[in-house]
């Protein structure tokens, strides 16, 4: 893990998860960066600390939500087996459709009830356009925070094209519902063109004329059915978003920035931080998600490369050995096919046999990791020179067969090979380290008050109640200063 | 191969990366690309390094051969005013609209219509013609919502044409339908060879497909090399530390011994990583699509390494199935545009 040199303080998990002031914990972040794997963890953790939590995901994957033993969540809280202790963990996911009727239900009489139900433009905006379903998690979080079951609420937030919708989302659809646009298109409904209206009249008309015109003339009665109908609603719907919003601010709120450690992510997390301190919304600290360690740190990655270089110019003298037992592919005739797809192995080993192509060119002594490793790492790329020239339109498209590869391989790496292997792997997880460390510095130059706890990069996703534990582990302890290395 | 290229994938898979630099390929030979942006982003102009995009058509890169790049960041807002300026030539009174609302109710509330709005603006330019009857971009390449979306996004127009039963909006939802599910769109998702976006990319695909869509290629972004042999590994953790500690020694490492245990931990991880990507390789192939693999950038993507992976598609032969495809894609010189009718 690398060692968090100039972050002020670390992200105290535990302390935030037992804090018994805090009831509700928001994940915000980009997409991708592991939101609701961190909100589960979370949940994990709170219930195993002691308390009685109930997570809200917006759009799990199928396999977290089997992590969590239970294979379809819906918009009812299910609880959650083998949480070990006196805590509970209770999980669900935003069912949004159910969410939007359920409010209408509980906030009008059956029969406008069953009106807005069956109205075709309900049914559209229900079903999720844009907003319904930032607004319906804002919703959800209310309707869970005022059944007071729980001590603990924690809040994944819908993946959206921005991480700041679900803030905006609500006031838009809480100003629409309320703003002069719909009560113009209400009006006809209302007023039915009354004499003495005609002075409304003349806008209206040229109103709906215009949008009659263009979204046809059913649209528009069924947009002026839906709005009059969910009328007795409006007031509602503005008092409760605005009610939510005010949650979002109370300090019974903590909310966690989300990131991973590129570029993107982090700059993302910096508006977010931004934002939420302009809204005055409490913010516990950042999350920075699947961050790369190493053990070794103390080998650095220019000699790393240069101790690999000195054993493969060793190394090339028993060459003919160790390609041999590499079922290399530089050997064309070889049984696998000309891409030798999965060989994915050793580039070294691979290519230093091909004499044209520079054997010792270090895949990454600038920056990048991808211009030589790609090719070599996969034969089929075309631009490999020293593979076989046989680049039809059908190998690229296949994927590489699986495991042709491990076949005929009888292992006879030489000691020089193997650690040379080695080190270069090392001195790429090395760039890697020294890439995040810059990304997030440059975080933490910006923002330097926010608090941050580091997950180190898993080799695989999580599956179980086991893995998520393991995660809330490493939110707990991703402060502390040296954590073992990515497991 | 298709003139409207749609690029999707689950977040933090790259799809922006992906779409510029599928639009730089495609614009080799003196082709003309545009590259459209509808979330509001502005992730084009931060890959491009340039100032944030109006909307209008710009100029934003060129490429080997003289090809050019255009990008728009398509605003629902100023789309819908075009639109009505176009059918209604409403001047003052579509600002009147927007005091009152009504422009913000149909491009953020009303269901469907922001989305209809954009896509149209993207396939109004896939079918744009000069005066010489010449399409003005050969491809459009279009950065669109992710994955979970994708569908949803592309068929809001089938269920708009049901909900506006009549008049310009109707009309122009099905017009766009019909671009939408022709051979002339493909719809790319872009994946890392990991298993939640190899398994969204699989749904994604699924719902593409239920829904008549036309489904392009899975891109696998970012692909790390492969620096060790496997088996060679499992030897490594085996017996053969002390040997491993004596040549770090040879090639010049201090103290060795320590080292040993982490760089096979090291290896160990990775090797695991290989095995999971070669499992989630399995999977996509099982998807019976075209590939196509882009390799991880190591310093980001900026400008360069755009052009890097434009070159990695180029070589993997995407654009020139394009020429291939029922010569349906004009080639060489300046003169852009193949003429060729598409109709909608």
């Amino acid at each position: 893990m690398t060692p968090s040199t100039d972050v002020a303080a670390g992200l105290e998990t535990d302390a935030l998860l037992d804090d018994p002031e805090i009831r509700i914990v928001v994940c915000c972040g980009s997409g991708g960066v592991g939101k609701t794997t961190t909100a589960a963890a979370l949940g994990v953790r709170a219930a195993e600390r002691g308390r009685k939590v109930v997570v809200l995901t917006i759009d799990p994957a199928r396999r977290l939500a089997q992590s969590m033993g239970i294979d379809r969540l819906d918009n009812i809280p299910r609880r959650v087996e083998d949480i070990e202790g006196d805590g509970e963990l209770h999980a669900m996911m935003l069912d949004m459709k159910r969410t939007f009727d359920e409010t209408v239900e509980a906030h009008t009489d059956a029969e406008r009830a069953r009106a807005i139900l069956d109205n075709p433009f309900y049914q559209s905006l229900s079903a999720g356009f844009a907003g319904t379903q930032e607004y319906m998690a804002m919703e959800k979080l209310g309707q869970l925070r005022a059944r007071d079951e729980w001590d603990l609420i924690i809040v994944d937030t819908p993946p959206s094209r921005s991480a700041l919708d679900f803030l905006d989302a609500p006031k838009r659809l809480g100003s629409f519902l309320d703003g002069k646009f719909i009560r113009l298109l209400i009006a006809p409904a209302k007023i039915g063109g009354r004499a003495g209206m005609k002075f409304l009249n003349v806008g209206m008309s040229m109103m709906t004329g215009t949008l009659g015109k263009l979204l046809g003339g059913q649209f528009l009665r069924d947009v002026q059915t839906f709005v009059a109908a969910m009328d007795s609603m409006f007031g509602g719907f503005r008092t409760r978003a605005d009610a939510t919003y005010k949650l979002l601010q109370a300090p019974g709120t903590a909310f966690l920035v989300v990131a991973t450690p590129e570029r993107d992510a982090l700059r993302e997390a910096a508006y977010f931080v931004e934002r939420l301190a302009a809204e005055e919304m409490p913010l516990a600290g950042l999350v920075l998600n699947r961050v790369h360690g190493s053990e070794a740190a103390r080998l650095s990655e220019e000699r790393a490369l240069a101790a690999a270089e000195n054993l493969e110019s060793v190394g090339i003298v028993d060459q003919a050995a160790g390609k041999a037992g590499l079922g290399d592919p530089a050997d064309p005739v070889a049984a696998t096919s000309p891409e030798t797809p999965e060989s994915p192995l050793s580039p070294e080993h691979g290519n230093e046999p091909s004499t044209h192509e520079p054997p010792q060119q270090e895949p990454h002594e600038h920056d990048r990791t991808s211009d030589t490793p790609a090719p070599h790492g996969r034969g089929d790329k075309s631009s490999d020179p020293s593979g076989p020239p046989t680049h039809t339109e059908a190998d690229r498209h296949d994927t590489p067969a699986t495991d042709t590869a491990s076949v005929q391989v009888s292992v006879e790496v030489s000691v020089e090979q193997l650690t040379a292997g080695l080190l270069r792997l090392h001195a790429e997880r090395m760039q890697v380290v020294a890439r995040e460390q810059h990304t997030r510095d440059s975080f933490t130059t910006l923002h330097p008050e926010v608090l941050v706890t580091e997950v180190a990069a898993l080799p695989g996703d999580v599956h179980d109640l086991a893995g998520l534990r393991a995660v809330g582990e490493l939110l707990a302890t991703g402060s502390a200063s040296t954590p073992a290395g990515a497991s | 191969m298709s003139r409207f290229q749609v690029v999707s994938g689950k977040g933090g898979t790259g799809k922006t990366t992906v779409a510029a630099a599928l639009a730089l390929a495609l614009a080799t030979e003196g082709r003309r690309t545009l590259l459209v942006e509808v979330e509001g982003r502005q992730g084009i102009a931060q890959l491009f390094e340039t100032d944030a995009l109006p909307y209008e058509e710009r100029r934003i890169a060129v490429a080997p051969g003289g090809g050019e790049v255009h990008a728009l960041a398509i605003d629902a807002e100023r789309a819908l005013l075009d639109y009505l300026q176009m059918f209604y030539k409403l001047g003052s009174a579509g600002r009147a609209l927007k005091k009152l609302g009504a422009i913000d109710f149909a491009t953020t509330i009303a269901p469907g219509v922001r989305d209809v709005l954009l896509t149209g603006k993207a396939c109004e330019a896939v079918r744009r013609k000069d005066k010489q009857g010449s399409f003005v971009y050969d491809y459009v390449i279009m950065d669109a919502p992710p994955t979970g979306r994708i569908t949803r996004f592309l068929n809001v127009n089938d269920e708009v044409a049901g909900l506006a039963r009549i008049g310009p909006i109707h009309n122009q939802a099905q017009a766009v339908m019909r671009v939408l599910k022709s051979p002339e769109t493909a719809v790319h998702l872009v994946t890392l060879l990991e298993e939640m976006p190899v398994q969204e990319t699989a749904d994604g695909i699924a719902e593409l497909r239920a829904a008549e869509l036309p489904v392009g290629r899975v891109v696998v972004n970012m692909v790390r090399p492969h620096l060790l042999d496997e088996d060679a590994l499992r030897t490594a953790s085996g017996g053969r530390r002390k040997e491993i500690a004596k040549a770090l020694t040879r090639a010049g490492v201090t103290g060795s011994a320590g080292l040993v245990r982490p760089l096979v931990t090291q290896a160990a991880e990775h090797a695991q990583r290989v095995g999971l990507e070669r499992e989630q390789r399995a999977v996509l192939a099982g998807l019976g699509l075209p590939m196509a693999e882009l390799p991880l950038m190591g310093e980001g993507v900026g400008l360069s390494a755009l052009h890097e992976l434009a070159e990695e598609f180029r070589k993997q032969g995407v654009g020139d199935e394009t020429a291939d495809a029922a010569g349906q894609t004009p080639r060489g010189g300046r003169p852009r545009g193949s003429g060729r009718g598409v109709g909608s």
